[in-house]
Formats: C-alpha cells, structure tokens, sequence
C-alpha cells in the first residue's frame, strides 16, 4: 500500500494505483478531469493532457518534486508521495492553456451537436472559464461521414483521444477504423469506405468524451436535457444486457451503456442491445438512472432540469422545427 | 588540426570497403573486446571515457548503459538511432556514406557490451542508398564472421540489420523510433517504463546515435581514460559539428570539444568565415531546436568570457543568454537573413512533424505557425508577440514527448533576442514584406 | 512514360510483387523475430512504392496487409503517418526539394519559386505531360549542400543557381528510372 497526499488529503491506495486513480478514491472536486485515459481500456490516457498535476515531493524515499507537470492518469502513486492539482497555480494555469489548445479547432457547434449536454469538453471549457478565444484562424474542418449504418463521424469535433481505436481494438474484433495522417491533419477514419460491423462496434460512441462518434439510430435527435435516463435491462445472449434507456415518455430514443461518474462505461454492450431494442417493452425497467456527475445534465446549465422535461411531441409544429435538429 | 578519432581513415579510397578499413586498424575493438574483456568491462571503459550521447541530449553513454536491465531469459537489443533529421544536422549521414564500417564495428562492441545478440540499425528512409551501402558492409562483415555465429570464435553471436524508416521528423524521439521500428507509427511513447526496461519488442533496450556508438571502438582500443583526457572539462573527446549556413566552408568537421566558437567560426579549418565578406548575425548552434543566439551572444557569452564549442559553454547563461551543444548542428546566419523567416520555417517544420497525439503539440505548432506566417507576411498584430510567448509556453513542458519544447524553445529565443525585428514586421509591413528586405537596426547592438 | 505509370496504376487490378521483390520482402520479415513480423512493414512499403508506379493504392496496400498478416488499417494508418508514401500517383520524377531553415538560408526558397515557374505547377502537383511532380520536403541531412532535392533513392546537391537547375531538369527529362536495387 501507498500513502500519498492529494491536494492536502490523504488517502491510501494499492501500490502500482496511477495518481488520478487515487484522487477519484477521494473524490469530489479534487478530481482531475480526463479526457483521453479510460480505466477499462488498456494502453489509453496520457494524450490530451488536461489531467496535469504537480508532484512536490515524489516519494518518502526520495522526496525531491518531479521536474515537470505529469499526467495523473499514467503516473503511478509512490508512498510518500505529495501532488497538487486545484491548490496548484501552476498546475491550474497549464491545464486552461490545455483547454485552450482543445478547443482553438473544435467548432463550438454545441447548439446543434448531439452530445450537448453529456460533453465532457463542454464540462472542462465551462469549468476552466476558457474565454474569448484567441484563435484568428480559419478552424479545421472535415466532412460528416457514415460509419455504417449505425455510426456517424464528425471529425471536426473530435479531439484525438484514441479511444475509439482502443475500444475497436479490445472490445470489438477486426477494427477497420483508426488514425490515419499525423499531427494536426491526424484524424480518424477508415480510409476507404468502411463500414465498422460488428457486434460490439457501437461502444465507440459510448467512450467518445465529445460529439464525434454519434449514434444514427438515437430517435428524433434530442438534446439529453429533455430525455429521461432509466437503467434497465434485458435477457441478452451475447452482453450483459445492462443499460441505460434515453427515454420519453413511452419511447426509447436511445440505448447506452451504464456510465459512472467520470464517463466510464461501467460494461459495454452489444448492437442489438444498442441499435435494435428501442421499445420499452424489450426491456425491464429498474428506475431512473442518477446522474451525478458534474456535467451540465446535472448542473443545470440550460435552466432546464432532467426531471419535468418538456414533452417535444406535445409542442406546436412549428416549435418543433426549431429545435436543433440533424 | 586537433585529433582525429572518427575521420582519421575516412578520405582513404576504399574505406567503404572491409579490406581497406582493416588494413587501417578496423574491427580491432572487436577483437579485442570479444577476446579479452568481459560485457562489463566494456560498460565500465565507456563510464570512464565521459562520453556523452551524440544524438542531441548528451547523456553520458555508460551511465546509460549500466541502466539497462537484464532480467534472465529476456533478449535484451542495441539500437542505433541513425534518424538523423534534426534540421542543419547531417553529420551521421556524411559518415555512415563515407566509413561504413566504423558504425557496424561499433555495433558489434557495443552489443558485446550490453549482451545483445539482435541489434539494428534504424536509418530514415530518406537514405535508402545508404542503407545499401550499410547492408553491404554488413554482409562483408558476416562473410569475414564478424557477425553471426560464434564471432571470432567467441562464442559470442550477433545479428545485426538495418530498417528503414517513412519520413518522420519524430521517429528520431527514442519510443518512437522503437514504435516505428516495429511496423508502426511514430508515436512517442508515454514513460515510464523507459527503454531500458521495456523498449523494442518490450525488451530492454539501448538507444544510440550513430556517433555515440562509432566513438566506442577508440574507446575500447585506447581506453577509457585516454578519451577522457581528449576535450574539455565534462565535455570530453571529439564531436562532429555539421556546420551549415552563410559560411565560406560548409560540412562536417571533426572538432576535439573545447574550441572557441570563434575560432571555429573564423578559421579555415573549420566554417571559413562567413561568406560574401558578409557580417554574422546569429547561430542556432546545435540544430534547429535549440536557442537561437546573436553575434554577441555566441561568441562570448553574458559574462563576457569566450565562448567554447562545449556542453557546459554553449549552455552558459542557460535560455536567458545561452544555448545548447545539441546534436552538433551548427547553423550561421548573415547579416542579410531574417529571423522572423527563419523563425517561421521552423515554426512550420515542427507543426509538420508533430505526431499529433498530445493535445498542446497538436494543436499549438499549427498554432504557431500562423501566427509566425501572418507576421511576416506583413498581417501581424502587436499582441501576436505576446501571443506567441504565451502558446510556446502552453505547450513546453507539458507534452509526452521533447518536440514540444523543441518546438516552442526557437520561437521563444528568437521573440527573447529579437523582438525589435518582429516588432519591425508588424509596424512596417510594406518596407518588411518587401523582396530582399530585412532588418538591420539590431546589427550595430548584436554584432559589436 | 510516366503517364503510362499513372494509368497503369489507376486501373491497377491485381496487385502482384515481382519474384524479386518477394524475395526482397522475406529478407526483410526474416530479420524480425517470431510473431513480429508487422516490423518490415515500412521497408515492404517502399518496396511496394517501387514497384508500383511510385505510389501505393490502396490496393496495393491491401496486399502488404495480406502479405503480413495484418488488417488492412494497420497499413493505413502507417503509410499515412510518414510522408514519403505517396497515396496518390505522381509523375516520373518526385522533386522532393528540401524546404527547411538552413536549406533556405542558401536559397531553397528561391528554388522552389524558380521550380514553379520553370514546370509551370504548385506544390504537390505534377506536369501536364506527367514527367515531374513537386513535393517539397523537410531537412534532408544534407544542409551543407543546399540548395538541394531527392528524386528516388538519389540525392542533388548545391543547386544554387537557375543555369545548374536547368541542367538538372534537362537531365532528369532524359533518365530512365534505375532498377532497384534488390532486382538487379
Ligand atoms: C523530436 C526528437 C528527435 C530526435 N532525433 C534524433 C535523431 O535524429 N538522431 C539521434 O541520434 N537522436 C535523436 N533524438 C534523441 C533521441 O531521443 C535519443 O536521445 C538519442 O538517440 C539517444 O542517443 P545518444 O544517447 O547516443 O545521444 C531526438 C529526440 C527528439 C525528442
Ligand atoms: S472520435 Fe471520439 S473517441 Fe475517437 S478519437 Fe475522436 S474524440 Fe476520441
Ligand atoms: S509532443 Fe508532439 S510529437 Fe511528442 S508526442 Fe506530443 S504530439 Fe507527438
Ligand atoms: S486523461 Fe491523462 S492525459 Fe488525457
Ligand atoms: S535543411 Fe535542407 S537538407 Fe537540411
């Protein structure tokens, strides 16, 4: 076991825990946020570099600070060791220049993208108050393309975490997408025209932290804010069949995985448990899913909480075309 | 002429040759290493020599090589980075070229050392000719049983091979070359581990340059100790310095370290001067990532001593009024070159070569490299100066792998040095986006 | 003719590596380990750039995929990482011309303008008559030497005058591309 001290608190891990793992063992607002690391995908995080901290004293045995800023997410705890993240000036200013970074090519399209909402770049850029931006140039942008028939890509919202990749990867087999080109012209694709079939393709929608990989057969696009999530599920053969329904009302606008409060799915599940299944009567309904983490859903950010949220078939239909729609 | 420990043989005709090169004393190290000392022994000869990484950090090499874990079992690989892409340096290609057979000899006693029996070669894939003119030394030193089995009847076995790379600035980053090296793309890797734990094929493994390991058959010949002797303070032996430029004698010279910049500026055995009778304005003295320096400044340095072509000399003042020794790649500019251009031109090389896996990376090279564009096209703004200081400290220090700083380090050194002529740019746009214009206010301060 | 290289292989159907260039290819596999022989996929790639007109199709990509055992993306997302793959035809000769720093301080930049005009093309296209194509390239390790460019396996150097270009070009409108090396 490892003792560390973050953020003044102390807590006490397994040896080989990373830093970010130790600090969501606290919780709380202590957290570092993560965009790239995914705790069930192996070989992620250390890319996007938002969870940055400060290590002032490396360990009991050598207690020396490390030299720079490390990634959280890949940095294993030492016993003694001691790391600053929101006490930290240094630590805070890097990480809003990191947001900055994300955000100088992302189209900020969050009024017309699906993933409004539940972004988790949305969360960090409100969080880290990136204002008015200091990026002149024209944005990169590419076009929309169909993964199949179930999967949509925007790249230009996409913010390279890899995950995606991992996922296809080691939860799917025969990946047929992944990076192609480099550096900032980097982006993910299939190169020829590909379709991503396979029973388990459609978690790449589920870990991708922006609006990059959506799913086409999500019902009557809808913001989340007006949807209602119930943990449910059914008999299925070939997953867990554990999900969460995206619902109003009688219908089910879309399927995902079970997430925890960091994004992470907590068991991937199947396209037919995702694209097929979208009657509430192919599933049994254990109640209401809790959204607990600090995103806008649960912040209330639209002054619209997720309970009591307005029935769209009900609108005039005339409103109903002025809702962001695709 | 100072000594000559890399080039003495290399305008021999014939060198290229195994014949030629062993009537020279070639592959003695070899025999000696393989016959009389112990892996160990070796490693501590290196150790001794002070040698430090040729390939741009300067890492003292037999440090290094003690680092490497041995787990039983576990096949353990020598690689030699011969990536060389850092921008002014071209010293490991014109070697390789010309004395084949000095890198591969080098191979063979470095892997004695380390206990490897599978080394490569990872060359850019620019230099396919020369990694023909390396197979071919290669498989006369296979046929002369240097290399395979039982090596002189050591007992000792080896395979060495060369592999090519794509084209990529960033497969000379050590983990991604290793990335590179086994089929995929140049992505640094996140460390720990380091490669000397988990490297090659998740082995562990040596990276080095190609003039670290052709510096250690002297090394095993004449000693440790005697190397030491050769350079200056920490600095010790030879380095080969691509010396590129406005400069009457462009090349590759073999310097013992420890000479004045400005004799080896100025004299006719090394650059030459500078060329068109012309006046210096600046050096980027050891490739394009470290700081760029003015007149002043590189010939003598902030506390007004002579500047010596050494780790510790070129680094006096540290980033407020020094530079680095890098990879050797000395770069001269005239009176007549603009910095802001040249500024821009790096800009635009590193944005191009970012593997675009870390986010500040990725997106502040691009970054940069507007901004630097737009300037010297004659549409910068006053705050772009400040703009650029700010985004190359965004991204140094917080990426995953050194480009980033490599990045940001000319872009900040040269706001640092000249700021009057960036400033010039954006106030003047016409007289500075005029053909051939450039900016001489500075050159009476820097060049005094 | 360079324009038959580029039609050739737009309507390249079988993609299929000279017995040589095979051999080439198991020399290069054999000097990885068991089980990582995804390690020659670079140097399979310049092979197949060879020997197919310059550049590699996705075809032909597909092949190296098959040949290694690997999936196709693999292939993909490695030719589309380094840039000497070329992913589309070019013409007879790639003027690969260094751009880079202290290429320029000797008068690159001038040559690439100079190019343009003299071929009467951009950057990245090729000649009506498909006989160059201009690429400029980054740092070459040959800064002592420039102005200076790569056409195939060979290097040019100091070019620094628009007479010696218009040696150049001239030869180069009359080389014939040399066998590579492993089929000799
Ligand atoms: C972006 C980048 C490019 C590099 N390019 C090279 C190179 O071309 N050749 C080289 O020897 N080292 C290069 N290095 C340094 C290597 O990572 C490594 O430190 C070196 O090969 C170690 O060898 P040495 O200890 O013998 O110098 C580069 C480093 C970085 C970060
Ligand atoms: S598409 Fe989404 S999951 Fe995939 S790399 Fe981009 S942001 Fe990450
Ligand atoms: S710093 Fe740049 S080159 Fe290095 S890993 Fe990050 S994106 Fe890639
Ligand atoms: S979450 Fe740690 S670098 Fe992305
Ligand atoms: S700058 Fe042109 S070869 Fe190095």
């Amino acid at each position: 076991m490892a003792k560390i001290t973050f953020d003044g608190i102390e807590v006490e891990v397994e040896d080989g825990t990373t830093i970010l793992q130790a600090a969501r063992k606290i919780g709380g607002d202590v957290v570092p946020p993560a965009m790239c690391f995914y705790t069930p995908l192996k070989g992620s995080g250390g890319k996007c570099r938002v969870c940055l901290v400060k290590v002032t004293q490396g360990s009991a045995k050598d207690p020396r600070p490390m030299p720079k800023l490390v990634a959280s997410c890949i940095t294993q705890v030492q016993d003694g060791m001691v790391v600053e993240n929101t006490t930290n000036e240094d630590v805070l200013n890097a990480r809003k220049g990191i947001v900055e970074m994300l955000l100088i090519n992302h189209p900020l399209d969050c009024p017309v993208c699906d993933q409004a909402g539940e972004c988790d770049l949305q969360n960090l850029s409100y969080e880290h108050g990136v204002s008015a931006t200091r990026y002149e140039e024209e944005r990169r942008t590419f076009n929309k393309v169909d993964l199949g028939p179930y999967i949509q890509l925007h790249m230009t919202r996409c913010i390279l975490c890899y995950r995606c990749v991992y996922t296809a990867d080691q939860i799917a087999d025969n990946r047929v997408h992944g990076v192609l080109g480099r550096g900032d012209a980097a982006e993910i694709g299939t190169y020829i025209e590909n379709v991503i079939d396979n029973e388990f393709s459609g978690n790449v929608i589920d870990v991708c932290p922006v609006g990059a990989l959506t799913d086409k057969t999500w019902r009557f696009k809808n913001r989340v804010w007006f949807t209602k999530p119930m943990d449910a599920h059914r008999d299925c053969p070939t997953c867990s069949g554990k999900v969460t329904l995206w619902t109003r009302g009688e219908e089910v606008l879309r399927v995902t995985a079970r997430k925890d409060q960091y994004a992470e799915v907590e068991e991937f599940i199947c396209n037919t448990c995702r694209f097929d299944k979208k009657e509430v009567k192919d599933w049994t309904i254990e109640g209401p899913r809790h959204i607990d983490r600090g995103s806008v859903i649960s912040a209330n950010h639209y002054e619209l909480p997720v309970v009591n949220v307005p029935i769209v078939p009900n609108l005039p239909v005339s409103t109903k075309k002025n809702l962001p729609q695709e | 002429m100072g000594l000559k420990i890399l080039t003495e043989h290399i305008n021999v005709p014939g060198i290229e040759t195994l014949e030629v090169y062993r009537k020279h004393g070639g592959y003695k190290s070899v025999e000696k290493a393989l016959k009389t000392m112990s892996p160990d022994e070796v490693v501590e000869e290196v150790k001794t020599s002070g040698l430090r990484g040729r390939g741009g950090a300067g890492f003292p090499t037999g440090m290094k090589w003690s680092f490497l874990a041995k787990p039983e079992g576990v096949p353990r690989y020598l690689v030699c980075n011969a990536d060389e892409s850092e921008p002014g340096t071209f010293k490991d290609r014109w070697f390789m070229e010309k004395n084949p057979h000095a890198l591969v000899e080098g191979m063979i006693t470095s892997s004695y050392a380390l206990g490897a029996n599978t080394s490569y070669i990872y060359i850019r894939g620019e230099l396919l000719f020369v990694l023909r003119i390396l197979e071919k030394a290669i498989a006369e030193a296979y046929a002369a049983g240097l290399l395979g089995k039982n090596i002189l009847g050591s007992g000792y076995d080896l395979d060495l091979h060369v592999a090519p790379g794509g084209g990529a600035y960033i497969c000379g980053e050590e983990t991604a070359l290793l990335e590179s090296l086994e089929g995929k793309r140049g992505n640094p890797r996140n460390k720990p581990p380091f490669p000397a734990v988990k490297g090659l094929f998740q082995s562990p493994t040596v990276v080095n340059n190609v003039e670290t390991i052709a510096s250690v058959p002297w090394i095993v010949n004449n000693t440790g100790a005697e190397y030491a002797k050769i350079g200056v303070g920490r600095s010790t032996g030879t380095k080969l310095i691509s010396a590129s430029g406005n400069i009457n004698n462009p090349g590759v010279f073999e310097i013992e370290l420890g000479v004045p910049v400005e004799e080896f500026i100025y004299s006719d055995q090394y650059c030459g001067g500078i060329w068109k009778g012309k006046q210096l304005k600046a050096v980027v003295p050891g490739g394009s990532s470290v700081p760029i320096l003015p007149a002043n400044l590189i010939l003598k340095t902030a506390a007004g001593e002579d500047r010596l072509m050494s780790y510790e000399s070129l680094s006096d003042g540290g980033f407020v009024s020094g530079s680095m020794l890098g990879s050797g790649a000395f770069i001269v500019f005239d009176e007549d070159q603009c910095i802001v251009r040249n500024t821009w031109n790096y800009a635009r090389f590193y944005h191009h070569e970012s593997c675009g896996q870390c986010s500040p990376c990725r997106e502040g090279t691009g970054w940069m490299e507007k901004v630097l564009h737009r300037i010297e096209y004659g549409h910068g703004h006053q705050q772009d100066i400040d703009l650029l200081v700010s985004v190359a400290k965004q991204i140094e220090g917080n990426t995953i792998c050194p480009l980033g700083d490599a990045a940001a380090w000319p872009v900040a050194s040269a706001v640092r040095h000249f700021r009057d002529e960036f400033e010039w740019h954006i106030k003047h746009p016409k007289e500075a986006t005029a053909p051939g214009a450039v900016y001489r206010g500075q050159l009476d301060a820097i060049t005094a | 003719m360079a324009g038959d290289n580029i039609k050739m292989a737009e309507t390249i159907n079988e993609v299929k590596f000279s017995d040589a260039a095979m051999a080439e290819i198991q020399r290069y596999i054999s000097h990885y380990p068991e089980g990582r022989q995804k390690s020659a996929l670079l140097p399979i790639l310049h092979i197949a750039q060879a020997e197919f007109g310059g550049w590699v199709s996705p075809e032909a990509m597909d092949k190296v995929a098959e040949i290694l055992n690997i999936k196709p993306i693999e292939v993909y997302e490695v030719a589309t990482f380094y840039t000497m793959f070329n992913l589309k035809p070019v013409g007879k000769h790639v003027l690969e011309v260094c751009r880079t720093g202290p290429c320029c301080l000797r008068g690159a930049d001038q040559m690439i303008d100079m190019i343009k005009q003299k071929l009467n093309i951009e950057e990245g296209e090729t000649t009506a008559d498909g006989m160059f194509t201009l690429k400029p390239v980054e740092c070459l390790a040959s800064c002592g030497s420039g102005p200076m460019l790569q056409v195939r396996e060979l290097y040019y150097e100091n070019i620094d005058s628009e007479e010696k270009l218009d040696q150049f070009l001239e030869m180069m409108r009359n080389k014939e591309h040399e066998t590579p090396t492993w089929a000799k």
